[in-house]
């Protein structure tokens, strides 16, 4: 039988929570999934749950970062929420700091942001404004 | 007794033993008139007790017969008395040579007792004496070493306090967190750092991150890259950051220096990064009363 990530749909936008590690089929399968649902569904946002990894290499950094531009090609933006600090540390010391990548502290700060920037009011770089 | 720096002196033993206090006296006198003691951080009954413990401890490791060796119990109590010593000297601001010296200085009194006695037999007085005088420098190179030891624990600990304390984060407002660094950011301080601002971004649940760098004294591409890799780590939890506090020489080292910021917003004061702060959440700051 073949692992699968789930993706649930919520209204206009997709929740993809990671709770196992990622290799590279389970990885494969799910960018094809979710490229597939957001065609069909067409999504507005993606949101990925990684709270609960503990431990994240550079290849999940990548295809974290290959997911995202994935959708922004569809058209809908990439949210990654709930990286935890060993994380987060981890990934910068690889020199992996996921531009292009927007990122919220917990699912419900990823949602608001996906809602503003759904909305337009966030400029193109996903940032604040000077 | 053909090698005297493999046996232990037995007839020294005995005439210390013998001369005990005259020793005591004689060797007081001397430190007493010697350069470290006039400065006046020691007391003399500190040193009179300190000798006389040393001295009497001294003696009995002789007679049990053996040679120095640090880790032998015959030489434990002599051991106590010189770490015990050379800990409080070391904080009583002697330094390492002066320290070393209240073990040598006992040289003086001990070949002269032993002139004394052995003086009309030339060859065991040259055996005594060079087999007492390898025991004594084998005993002020351990109170060098202690001392040392000391003095590096007191840097350790010291080091471990600064880290500490250097490095706060403080609440500004809901949201809003402040990393006032001060002193220079070497990669281990950049990694407590880090550690601190995204627990901290856990824990309140932040969007927003000032690092304030007004007490860094300097920036070179180095620090430029630790504070870099500290906001790329804070955007990774979904919080932003802005650098506040950035003097004039070092805005113009930094363009000096060619460092790429990138797209991190920066502002000359910490009045500035918060008053950005609080406009992106959405609130303002109005005067409710006149100025007065």
């Amino acid at each position: 039988m073949l692992e699968r990530i789930p993706i649930l749909k919520m209204g206009a936008y997709l929740l993809v929570t990671i709770q196992v590690d990622m290799h590279d089929q389970l990885a494969l399968t799910l960018q094809d999934d979710l490229t597939d649902r957001i065609v069909k569904t067409r999504a507005k946002g993606v949101l990925i749950d990684i709270s609960s990894l503990e431990l994240v290499d550079s290849f999940m950094g990548r295809m974290l970062g290959n997911i995202a531009a994935m959708s922004h090609i569809l058209d809908a933006e990439t949210v990654v929420v709930g990286m935890r600090p060993a994380v987060a540390i981890t990934l910068v010391e690889l020199g992996l700091s996921l531009k292009g990548v927007k990122t919220a502290l917990n699912v419900e700060k990823g949602m608001s942001l996906l809602e503003d920037r759904v909305r337009g009011r966030v400029d193109g770089n996903g940032r604040f404004e000077r | 007794m053909t090698d005297g720096s493999a046996t232990a002196p037995t007839r020294t033993s005995e005439i210390l033993r013998q001369n005990e206090q005259t020793l005591l006296t004689e060797w007081l006198q001397q430190q007493l008139s010697a350069k470290a003691f006039r400065s006046g951080r020691l007391k003399e009954s500190e040193l009179r007790e300190q000798s006389s413990e040393f001295l009497s401890a001294f003696i009995r490791a002789l007679q049990s017969g053996k040679i120095f060796d640090p880790e032998s119990s015959a030489w434990s109590e002599v051991r106590d008395v010189l770490g015990h010593l050379s800990r409080s000297r070391a904080t009583q601001g002697f330094t390492s040579g002066e320290t070393a010296t209240f073990v040598f200085s006992l040289k003086q009194p001990v070949f002269a007792r032993l002139r004394q006695e052995l003086g009309r037999d030339p060859a065991a007085l040259a055996e005594e004496t060079w087999a007492i005088s390898t025991l004594i420098d084998q005993l002020g190179l351990y109170t060098v070493d202690h001392y040392q030891k000391g003095r590096e624990e007191v840097i350790s600990r010291q080091q471990q306090e600064l880290m500490e304390l250097s490095t706060p984060v403080v609440k500004l407002w809901e949201g809003v967190l402040a990393l006032p660094l001060i002193g220079t950011l070497d990669s281990s301080r950049t990694q407590v750092v880090m550690e601190n601002l995204l627990e901290q971004i856990v824990s309140t649940g932040a969007s927003l991150a000032i690092i304030d760098i007004t007490g860094v004294p300097t920036v070179d591409t180095l620090v430029a890259q630790h504070l870099l890799k500290t906001v790329a780590a804070a955007r990774l939890m979904g919080a932003d950051c802005i650098i506040s506090g950035i003097r004039p020489q070092i805005a113009q080292t930094i363009v000096h220096l060619g460092v790429e910021l990138g797209n991190v917003i920066t502002k000359a004061s910490l009045a500035d990064a918060f008053a950005i702060a609080l406009e992106r959440s959405g609130m303002t700051v109005t005067r409710l009363a006149p100025r007065t």
